[in-house]
């Protein structure tokens, strides 16, 4: 069998879903930003909700996320996403409306807003994505960084005494009375990728039935910040992000 | 066991060599271009081993940027 025989139509078995357009993505090489992108994606086509999500940006990284998903987006000041959520939710209460944020806008500026959005219980779906570092200004000490993990702010690591303890807001989420579906997932292999979409897809549902608020966050990879190769990245979060945030279902209701 | 064949496309242009591909490969099939590199200065994923690949799509579904398509056929 040649290779020309293989490459026909009928025998595609996986293809860059079309929601996710040809526009370059500004993301380091490796980054989790581009995979959770591509899942949203997939989801969103596989659901047949194209026309009717509308997404809210964050302040970081994912910044420029309305670029690459071709639905509808919001633009939220630093942190405030929940905050534009929840309007754009009560005034389209048929339409599926998530956030995207990182680290730094959902768990520092945004806290107050993340918290009372998800203990409201408004329809919607907050995706978190909890890399441990201020991936787009060079790298800083987030409040999710890890003990003793080096930052540009922390050069000899994090230290209790000095900084606080990481941060674990989705298990501050899964107390919350307003909240329907918290978990936590990661998109460091295949087998992970797949249980992200399902939880993805999940919490797209559940807003939808208006169950309540979910909180999805995946442990992502800055190797940038981190100053690996994505690959080490990967071994890195492994070694070190698992045994703090442990993946698996918090809250399903 | 039915057997398949698989062949990859990479849209080399798209492609920022972040290398997740080839370490996802479970036939070793892909690798990173040594020498040349695209229009943004990255060497990109190239199917090196002929006739081994198998459709698994794990390549595809790593990569962060959505550059592989893939196609599976039963062998006869």
């Amino acid at each position: 069998m040649t290779r020309e025989e293989i490459i026909q139509p009928e025998n595609l078995v996986y293809k860059k879903p079309a929601l996710l357009n040809d526009v370059p993505m500004h993301y380091c090489p490796g980054c989790s930003h581009g995979m959770v992108h591509k899942l949203i994606a997939e989801i969103i086509e596989e659901m047949g909700m194209e026309e009717k999500t509308i997404g809210v940006c964050p302040v970081g990284c994912a910044v420029f996320a309305y670029k690459y998903v071709d639905i509808d987006w919001q633009e939220a000041a630093h942190g405030r996403a929940p905050a534009v959520a929840t309007a754009v939710k009560r005034l389209w209460p048929n339409h599926l409306v998530f956030t995207y944020q990182g680290d730094g806008d959902l768990a520092c500026i945004g806290t107050g807003e993340t918290i009372h959005a998800l203990n409201r219980g408004e329809n919607i779906v907050v995706i978190f994505i909890n890399n441990a570092i201020y991936g787009m200004t060079g790298g800083q000490m987030a409040p999710t960084t890890l003990i003793g993990q080096k930052t540009a702010t922390c050069p000899y690591g994090r230290e209790v005494k000095l900084h606080g303890w990481p941060l674990k807001i989705t298990e501050i989420a899964a107390t919350l009375d307003g909240t329907c579906y918290v978990t936590r997932q990661a998109v460091h292999n295949v087998a992970a990728i797949k249980k992200a979409k399902k939880a993805i897809r999940k919490a797209f549902e559940n807003s939808l039935a208006g169950k309540g608020s979910s909180l999805v966050e995946i442990v992502s990879t800055c190797n940038s910040g981190w100053k690996l190769s994505p690959e080490k990245s990967n071994q890195w979060m492994e070694e070190n992000m698992f045994n703090f945030y442990k993946l698996g279902d918090l809250k399903d209701e | 066991m039915a057997k398949f064949k698989g062949a990859t496309v990479v849209d080399t242009e798209r492609c920022k060599g972040c290398n997740l591909c080839v370490v996802a490969c479970p036939l070793d099939v892909l690798a990173l271009t040594a020498k040349s590199v695209n229009q943004k200065g990255y060497p990109y994923a190239q199917e090196v081993k002929e006739d081994t690949c198998n459709g698994c799509a794990s390549c595809a579904t790593v990569c962060p940027d959505g550059c592989i398509t893939v196609y599976r056929k039963k062998a006869e």
